[in-house]
This record gives structure tokens, C-alpha cells and sequence, in this order.
């Protein structure tokens, strides 16, 4: 499994990182690398085993569906990066 | 002033319930070796004096009310991965670096709420992707027992501080291995609960399934004594479990018996000890076998075929689990933000971009390949299969051998040099390669120092079943009571 330069592009892309011209070369080997690890996995004998997501296949928990937490908006936006009358400020989006 | 540093957490308990020394007194000497000792090692990013002296002074207020607990005025390293209210949590990223958590992780509030007085926040892989404490932002934590080797990872610093005494004890997180390896590499015993033992909620998220914390100790007492204020039900925390829990200090046999093992079943298996494990490592790990079955255990060979998938499974599962967790750092609610952006785009990638480091960044883009479309079945839906593989060799032992514990070693080798795996990811990969199949599992093990190789510390992990972490402890304690290897210092950190 080998990653062309595109293919980084388009992952970095996918997963929203700025990935410079320079860089891509290394992550192709690494990535491409890892891949050839993971591939491995082709090899394992699976037949009809499920699909384990919870080590101990326990189901998802409910709760009421009542209001729990505490308005904390102030202590929340007070560590954003910019905000102002109580939004979250971001570059224009709607032209 | 008296070597507090050279007590274990069961004897600094013991001597600050009987008014030998206070909890002041104990934390600035602590803070002191941190401020001796640290700029070397640099296992702290965040020293917090003044709230340690404040908490330190309500501990002794505690202790003369008579309302103490066992762990009131004990001091403590947090791994900068627990959200600490009012204090950086940095996940020792430049994404986190301008990060104040506006609450409280729950083991960080039962920590507090027993008494317990926070230190500082030690230095990590950055959000806990590596084996050697090398990918944090802050730089890299330098084993303490040979300034050149790194301390493991990718709980180093918890791990380089306790091994240098300045700390008496720390809490650690573990997704592969991220406790027990450092605690291997230097010298500790380190605890990886079962999953949903103790509460995930204000834990920075890696892998969401395998993430699990736990104590790193200087020994099996003194982990048993903090899972015990660790571990427990969290209605915040949706995977945690809600079970009785035992007494693990008072589970540990401290009885004169000589053969406190009659009737324990130790797997020794193969695969553990197969190519790649190092000649010193293994003959130490022989040794300790040894002295198991003096100590009355009986030793069994067992067989996790499935073993070689562990590392592969893990390199889809958790890279995956992690691109989704860190799409949260966006630079719009909080963390690190990009210079003027030109719009969101913009925004979201350079911000990303430039506040996280090249392994994290791997990671991310190996997780968004394995779940884009067209890739899921073949990648991830055939890991979290192998996971059950996995997992069913280890029921097939305990379950079907009626076996108690597994034993093998921690890591393959002693502590590697700085800068010896950095440049080839998958080499650092393949040191958590007898410590993953246990995350995948969600099986509690831990890591306890046995008979050093030229001076260096060496691991041996106990796994077993689920819940069994009573059991686990003893039987490190029963070692532990016949030799001195968990009592070893650092000879420029003993004084």
C-alpha cells in the first residue's frame, strides 16, 4: 500500500490539516508504512467473529432525559479564542 | 531534612497519622526536589506551588479534625492530560498550551476530595501519542536513570518523577501500554484498571474504547491504595461501570505463610517470548518466574495465538477513535487559533495545522483514511473483529485453563537512548507490542520492576481477568515482599 502525493493532500485535506508542499514526502513514507502494518489484518482469520466495540459488550447507558448541567456559558466562552455578546466569533461564512 | 522522598505513600500515611511530619512539611520538600531536579529531567510542565501549600496546609487541618482518609496530605503528580480546574492543561500540546480547564476531571475531584495534594501536572506524549515522551511540545522527559534514555511513554513524566522521588506518586493514562511502559522503563509499578473502572469524564480523549487511567507507584501498596480512590461509578462517564468495589490495600496478604501462592496459576506465554524480546530482559523475566514458584505458584504454558494482529489491530482502532476525538480542536471554542484566517477553511486547518505536532498529526490522518469511504470494512470493521480474536484468547485462558494471572514482560527492551526511534514511527510502535492486545481487551495489567539489566529498570507485566485487580496487586505484593528491586533509587536522587 502506497500513498501518492495526492492522496496525502486529499487526507490532510479530509481531516482539516494545513499540510505544506515540504512535509508531504515524509508523511507519504510514514503513512504508507503504517498502512503496510495494518494490512496485516487481511491475513487474520475472521470467519464469523462480530465485531467487538465495548471490551466488555456492555450497552449504552441511559439517563432521564431531564436537564442536568448548570448554564456555565460565561466560564465556557471565557476561554475561547474570540467572542463577543456571548458567541463564538468566526471568519465570515455567508458572503 | 529527612529523606520523606526515600517512603513509600503507605509509610508517608503512616507517619503523617501519627503527627510525624505534616503535609506542609512533606509538600515543600517535595516542591524543593522539583525545583533541584526538574530543569534536567523537565517531567513537570506545570509546578503549582501555591494551591499545593494551600491544599497541603487543609490536609493537616484535616488530619488534627481527625477526618482523614489514608490518602489526606499525600503528595501527588497529575499526568497533564486530567482537566485541573483554574490550572494549564496542556495535553503537552501547542494546541492546549493557552488551555485552562474551566472543571474539574472526576479523578482529579476524588483525588482532591481525599485529600490528596496536586504537585503539578507532568510532562507527556502529546494527547498521549508516543512511547518515549519525545512528541510533547514542551520537549522530551529524560529517564532519571540515565539522563541519555527516555523515560517511556507516554505517561513519562508521572513516571520520571516518581522514579526521581519527586513525587511519591502519580496518576498515568493508558491506551497501549502508556502506564506500564514507562513504569517499566523506570523502574515503577504502574496500573492499567479494567475498562470503565475508573472514570474517563474530563480526561482528554485519545482512543475512547481503550483509554483507561490508573496510579503509577513505587509499589503494589501504594497503587492499591490510589486505584482504591480512583476507581468508581460516574453517571458522567458513559462507559463507566457501576459495581462493588473491593478494599484492594486490605486484599494483600501480609501474612508470615512462606508460600502465599499455593493455588495461583501463572500463563506464561509463548508468543511473549519470541523474537525481538532482548536477551537481558528475558533472563530477568526467567528469573522472576523463578521466584514465583518459590513463593508457591504454579506456572503454566499458554498460547494467545492471535498475538501478532495485536499491533495492527491497535493502528487502525486507535488512530481511528482519535480523528474523531481531535476534530473537536477546531480554533473556534477554545485551544489554539491560526493568525487571520481568510474564512472557516482557512481557520480550521491552519489552525490544526500549526497547534498540533507531526505524530498527532499522523495519527489523525491515518484514522480519517481507515473510516473514508470505501476503506471502512476492510480497515476498521476488520480490526474491531481481530479485537474480538484477541480478546477470546484471553477468555479461552482465564476462563477455559482456569488461569490467574499472565506473566511476561513489559516492553521488549530497557529504556532506549533519546532520538534512537524518533525518525521511524513504526520501530516506536512495536515497543508497546506486549502491552496493546491488553487495551484491546479492556483487561486490567500491571508493570512491576524486577532484577535491572546494566543498571536499567526492567518490567514485568501481570495481566488479569476482568475485574481482577485485587488479585493482580497481591500477587505483585507477594513479590514484592521478598525482594528490594521496587525499592531502588536513582543513586543521584536517593540523598
Amino acid at each position: 500500500m502506497t500513498l501518492e502525493h495526492t492522496d496525502v493532500e486529499r487526507i490532510a485535506h479530509l481531516a482539516r490539516l494545513q499540510i505544506s508542499g515540504d512535509e508531504i514526502p515524509a508523511y507519504q513514507n510514514s503513512l504508507s508504512a503504517i498502512l503496510a502494518l495494518v494490512g496485516e489484518l487481511k491475513l487474520a482469520d475472521v470467519g464469523q467473529v462480530l465485531p467487538m466495540a465495548h471490551p466488555l459488550d456492555v450497552a449504552q447507558r441511559l439517563r432521564p432525559d431531564v436537564v442536568s448541567e448548570a448554564d456555565q456559558r460565561d466560564r465556557f466562552l471565557a476561554i475561547a479564542p474570540h467572542s463577543e455578546a456571548g458567541l463564538y466569533l468566526v471568519p465570515k461564512v455567508i458572503e | 531534612m529527612t529523606n520523606y522522598h526515600t517512603a513509600t505513600v503507605a509509610e508517608l500515611s503512616h507517619a503523617l497519622h501519627s503527627k510525624k511530619v505534616s503535609s506542609v512539611e512533606l509538600t515543600r520538600h517535595f516542591l524543593d526536589r522539583i525545583a533541584a531536579h526538574d530543569r534536567r529531567l523537565n517531567s513537570f510542565i506545570t509546578v503549582t506551588t501555591e494551591q499545593a501549600l494551600a491544599a497541603a496546609a487543609e490536609a493537616d487541618r484535616r488530619i488534627a479534625a481527625g477526618q482523614a482518609g489514608p490518602l489526606t496530605g499525600i503528595p501527588l503528580a497529575q499526568k497533564d492530560i486530567f482537566c485541573t480546574e483554574g490550572v494549564r492543561t496542556s495535553c503537552a500540546s501547542r494546541m492546549l498550551d493557552n488551555f485552562i480547564a474551566p472543571y474539574d476531571a472526576t479523578t482529579v475531584q476524588r483525588l482532591n476530595a481525599a485529600g490528596m495534594v496536586m504537585l503539578g501536572k507532568t510532562n507527556m506524549d502529546e494527547f498521549a501519542m508516543g512511547s518515549s515522551n519525545e512528541t510533547s511540545y514542551y520537549g522530551p522527559v529524560r529517564n532519571p536513570w540515565d539522563l541519555d534514555r527516555v523515560p517511556g511513554g507516554s505517561s513519562g513524566g508521572s513516571a520520571a518523577a516518581v522514579a526521581a522521588r519527586l513525587a511519591p506518586i502519580a496518576t498515568g493514562t493508558d491506551t497501549g501500554g502508556s502506564i506500564r511502559q514507562p513504569a517499566a522503563l523506570c523502574g515503577l509499578t504502574g496500573l492499567k484498571p479494567t475498562y470503565g473502572l475508573v472514570s474517563r469524564y474530563g480526561m482528554i480523549a485519545f482512543a475512547s474504547s481503550l483509554d483507561q487511567a490508573g496510579p503509577i507507584a513505587q509499589s503494589a501498596e501504594d497503587a492499591a491504595l490510589l486505584l482504591q480512590a480512583l476507581a468508581g461509578f460516574d453517571p458522567r462517564d458513559s462507559t463507566s461501570l457501576d459495581r462493588h468495589l473491593p478494599d484492594y490495600r486490605a486484599a494483600l496478604d501480609n501474612s508470615d505463610n512462606t508460600s502465599p501462592l499455593v493455588g495461583v496459576r501463572i500463563g506464561v506465554p509463548q508468543e511473549y517470548f519470541g523474537d525481538g524480546l532482548s536477551k537481558g530482559v528475558h533472563d530477568a523475566i526467567a528469573a522472576a518466574i523463578a521466584a514465583y514458584r518459590k513463593l508457591g505458584a504454579e506456572t503454566v504454558d499458554i498460547t494467545l495465538p492471535n498475538t501478532r494482529y495485536a499491533v495492527p489491530a491497535y493502528y487502525v482502532v486507535a488512530p481511528a477513535e482519535c480523528s474523531s476525538n481531535l476534530s473537536r480542536f477546531d480554533g473556534v471554542r477554545f485551544g489554539h487559533r491560526c493568525q487571520d484566517a481568510v474564512d472557516l477553511m482557512d481557520l480550521y486547518k491552519r489552525s490544526r495545522g500549526e497547534g498540533f505536532g507531526a505524530e498527532v498529526k499522523r495519527r489523525i490522518m491515518v484514522g480519517t483514511y481507515v473510516l473514508s469511504a470505501g476503506y471502512y470494512d476492510a480497515y476498521y470493521l476488520q480490526a474491531q473483529k481481530v479485537r474480538r480474536l484477541i480478546s477470546d484468547d484471553f477468555r479461552r485462558v482465564f476462563d477455559g485453563q482456569q488461569v490467574d494471572v499472565i506473566l511476561g514482560p513489559t516492553a521488549p527492551t530497557t529504556a532506549f537512548r533519546l532520538n534512537d526511534k524518533t525518525s521511524d514511527p513504526l520501530a516506536m510502535y512495536l515497543s508497546d507490542i506486549y502491552t496493546i492486545a491488553v487495551n484491546l481487551a479492556g483487561l486490567p495489567a500491571l508493570s512491576m520492576p524486577v532484577r535491572p539489566v546494566e543498571g536499567l529498570p526492567v518490567g514485568l507485566q501481570l495481566i488479569g481477568n476482568y475485574f481482577s485487580e485485587a488479585q493482580l496487586l497481591n500477587v505483585a505484593h507477594q513479590y514484592q515482599r521478598v525482594t528490594t528491586w521496587h525499592r531502588q533509587i536513582p543513586q543521584a536522587y536517593a540523598k
